[in-house]
């Protein structure tokens, strides 16, 4: 069951619906990219699978690896193994970036994390992603550019090893080197161990991470599924098609 | 690595007292006989006993400052307290002359692993005098002097004299007229010419009876270019009827001294904590103080410095810390006095619930003097939205050569801050205090390792206590 399970899942903001009835499987091991218009929820899924109190759910189910995560905290949700990188990544003024994500592997270990250890992986991991040393101390995402925030979520996605991802527009906001750099670091993360669902406006991104399976969601649901192919489709043509298809009830 | 520092790292842990048998006890109520009863014990000279009583007399002259501070003031019945108590005169060189009750208290405090681990002198009061007072040898051989003020005042008067209620006057305040009239306990300390204590000296606090006012009175006194850190730590069992702390401190620091002053007080919730401190810095002379506030029912609180002389510098970096049903009034007061003269206060609040808290500052450089500098900082955070805070700055800056700079913020611990904590694995308590830590962080960076250690510790405890 190592897989991410959402049916039929209905969520409200304000008492207005906006996912509803979507259904998705990721697998472990699969890289999937869900795309779709402004304003379609596909943020709303991210923030609802996460635990934000302000989406309600009034239908369906999510399940990770049998687990429903419905049921769950945002802080049980996290440390059951799902991370959100986010599109807008919050200031957390004062708070430095090696005491967070410190503070974060922390919280899902009984015995706290040998500090010399911790340095290490941290110090290789940033390399990786080309994030200089000296952002170990600075407070989390104060000042940072639209660059450095999404690289340091995905600093944080690969100290934290999550076994679901969710990318939330991850792309937006990035010029190409940037780009470059972080689909690099989510690439090196891809494998069996790791199911990653990768949102985002464009089809520009998936250039860079190639997806298994492209889901484009319209309306609150999933309406169409297919390959990589599927989102240069979109990209040539634009979303009109789609609408006009499911009109015609093909 | 650190070591355990003396402020006691959570509510409950100060949180017990002992039936103690009293030797000398004023009673309840404040007259003209318990001060006479209080100067009478100590066997005190005449020019004391004068200055007690005419200190009552300004006391009684005083009204409640009600006029700009909480009205929670009336709710003080000076009528009821025990004014004096205490089990002896002596207090004793090694821990193992003192009372047995009382040793265990501040074994429980931590207070004699402390001594050994980092500090150069201690003195541990237990209600109205020091139960235990020790210095280090080395410093005793340099002329250093360390001892309660009711020592200090009967061994070394020629020093004593020339500086008490020198740089806070009897008549200050209603409560520093209280605190001369009954003023029992507190530290005095001379530090001779050139000599640069290198560890703290440290003095502890601890009230242990029901309807009790402490009244400690400390006096410090760095003579020309010697430097000194002290720091205070104090706490008290929860009773259900209210306790008095009204404390006086003075700072004297001479040419070139340098004097840090640092407190973390965490009394429980039923203290009254109305404390003045103040410090002369002549020329070249520095006085800095670090006062965080975590405790009490209603704390106020406003450490000052007196800059006299050319150069001389000011420092206050406050930390004040109010839950649910307390109030945390601090702030500070920068006198400038002489040309160069510069100051700075940081103050930070963090307001949790019902909680409120209050800065008030005064600034004050007068137009004849050049090159003078005022920096002031006040930033509160919000946490749930009862939580109050009020922001009284007093800046009056005259002259074209001076200058001052003065900010001012409230934030609020936002919703997306902590969705974004938990998000990554932390517990809605654990995100909490990273927020909170994080608002202070600046500030505590440049308090002493043990302090900042304790004090993270005594945050996370709080916060982690603040949600469902």
């Amino acid at each position: 069951m190592s897989v991410l399970e959402i049916e039929n899942l209905k969520v409200n903001i304000d008492d207005k619906e906006i996912l509803n009835g979507l259904s998705l499987t990721l697998p472990k091991g699969e890289v999937h990219a869900i795309m779709g218009p402004n304003g379609t929820g596909k943020s709303t899924l991210a923030k609802a699978l996460a635990g934000h109190e302000n989406y309600e759910i009034t239908g369906g189910s999510a399940t990770m690896n049998g687990e429903d995560i419905l049921a769950l905290e945002i802080d049980e949700i996290a440390r059951a193994g799902l991370f959100l990188a986010f599109q807008y990544p919050v200031e957390i003024p004062g708070v430095s970036i090696a005491n967070f994500i410190r503070a974060a592997l922390n919280s899902r270990q009984e015995e706290d994390i040998d500090a010399v250890a911790y340095y290490k992986s941290l110090y290789a991991e940033m390399e990786n992603l080309g994030i200089d040393r000296k952002f170990t101390s600075r407070s989390v995402n104060e000042g940072f550019s639209g660059g450095e925030k999404k690289r340091c979520e995905i600093l944080q996605m690969a100290m934290l090893k999550p076994e679901f991802c969710i990318l939330d527009e991850t792309d937006s906001g990035l010029d190409v080197d940037a780009l470059k750099v972080v689909a690099e670091g989510v690439n090196q993360m891809r494998g069996e161990e790791r199911g990653i669902l990768v949102i985002t406006h464009y089809q520009r991104l998936l250039n860079y991470i190639v997806p298994d399976k492209v889901h484009i969601m319209m309306d609150g649901r999933i309406v169409k599924s297919g390959d990589k192919s599927l989102a240069l489709e979109v990209e040539e043509r634009g979303y009109d098609w789609i609408k006009e298809e499911i009109a015609a009830g093909v | 690595m650190s070591t355990e520092a003396a402020i006691d790292i959570d509510r409950e842990k100060g949180n017990f007292s002992y039936d103690t048998e009293y030797e000398y006890n004023a009673g309840i109520g404040l007259t003209e006989e318990t001060v006479n009863y209080i100067t009478d014990v100590k066997g005190e000279d005449d020019w004391v006993r004068a200055f007690r009583l005419k200190a009552l007399e300004s006391f009684r002259s005083k009204p409640l400052p009600t006029h700009w501070a909480t009205k929670d003031l009336e709710n003080i019945d000076f009528d009821k307290f025990r004014y004096y108590l205490s089990k002896g005169q002596q207090p004793s060189r090694t821990w193992d002359d003192v009372p047995d009750d009382v040793k265990e208290t501040f074994e429980r405090l931590g207070i004699p692993e402390q001594e050994r681990a980092f500090l150069a002198g201690v003195e541990a009061q237990f209600d109205s005098e020091a139960a235990y007072s020790r210095m280090k040898d080395d410093l005793a051989k340099e002329g250093v002097i360390f001892v309660g003020s009711t020592e200090g005042l009967k061994d070394h008067p020629e020093i004593f004299r020339k500086f008490f209620g020198k740089v806070i006057p009897t008549g200050d305040n209603k409560f520093s007229a209280l605190n001369s009239a009954v003023f029992s306990g507190g530290s005095f300390i001379y530090v001779p010419p050139g000599v640069k204590v290198k560890q703290p000296l440290q003095a502890y606090f601890r009230i242990n009876a029901e309807n009790f006012g402490q009244f400690e009175r400390t006096l410090i006194i760095a003579d020309e270019g010697a430097e000194v850190t002290y720091m205070e730590g104090c706490t008290a069992p929860k009773f259900e009827t209210t306790t008095l702390h009204s404390a006086v401190v003075e700072l004297v620091a001479l040419k070139g001294a340098k004097i840090q002053y640092i407190t973390v007080q965490n009394w429980s919730a039923n203290v009254f904590n109305l404390v003045t401190k103040r410090g002369l810095a002549e020329e070249d002379a520095e006085i800095k103080w670090i006062d965080c506030n975590i405790g009490s029912r209603l704390t106020m609180k406003y450490p000052g410095v007196i800059l006299k002389g050319r150069g001389a510098r000011g420092e206050v970096l406050s930390i004040a810390l109010a839950g649910d049903g307390q109030h945390q009034d601090t702030g500070a007061k920068m006198i400038h006095m002489a040309d160069n003269t510069t100051s700075n206060i940081i103050a930070k609040s963090i307001s949790i619930g019902e909680g409120q808290s209050t800065y008030r500052g005064q600034v004050h450089i007068p137009k004849h003097l050049k090159g003078c500098r005022n920096n002031t900082e006040c930033d509160a955070l919000l946490i749930n939205t009862n939580s109050r805070t009020d922001t009284y700055p007093a800046i009056t800056v005259r002259g074209d050569d001076n200058s001052v700079q003065h900010e001012a913020s409230v934030s609020k611990v936002n919703a997306e801050q902590i969705f974004y904590l938990m998000q990554r694995g932390l517990n809605e308590g654990e995100a909490m205090s990273l927020a909170v830590n994080g608002f202070v962080n600046d500030l505590v960076k440049q308090f002493p390792m043990e302090y900042s250690v304790e004090l993270k510790r005594l945050i996370d405890m709080e916060m982690e206590g603040s949600v469902g």
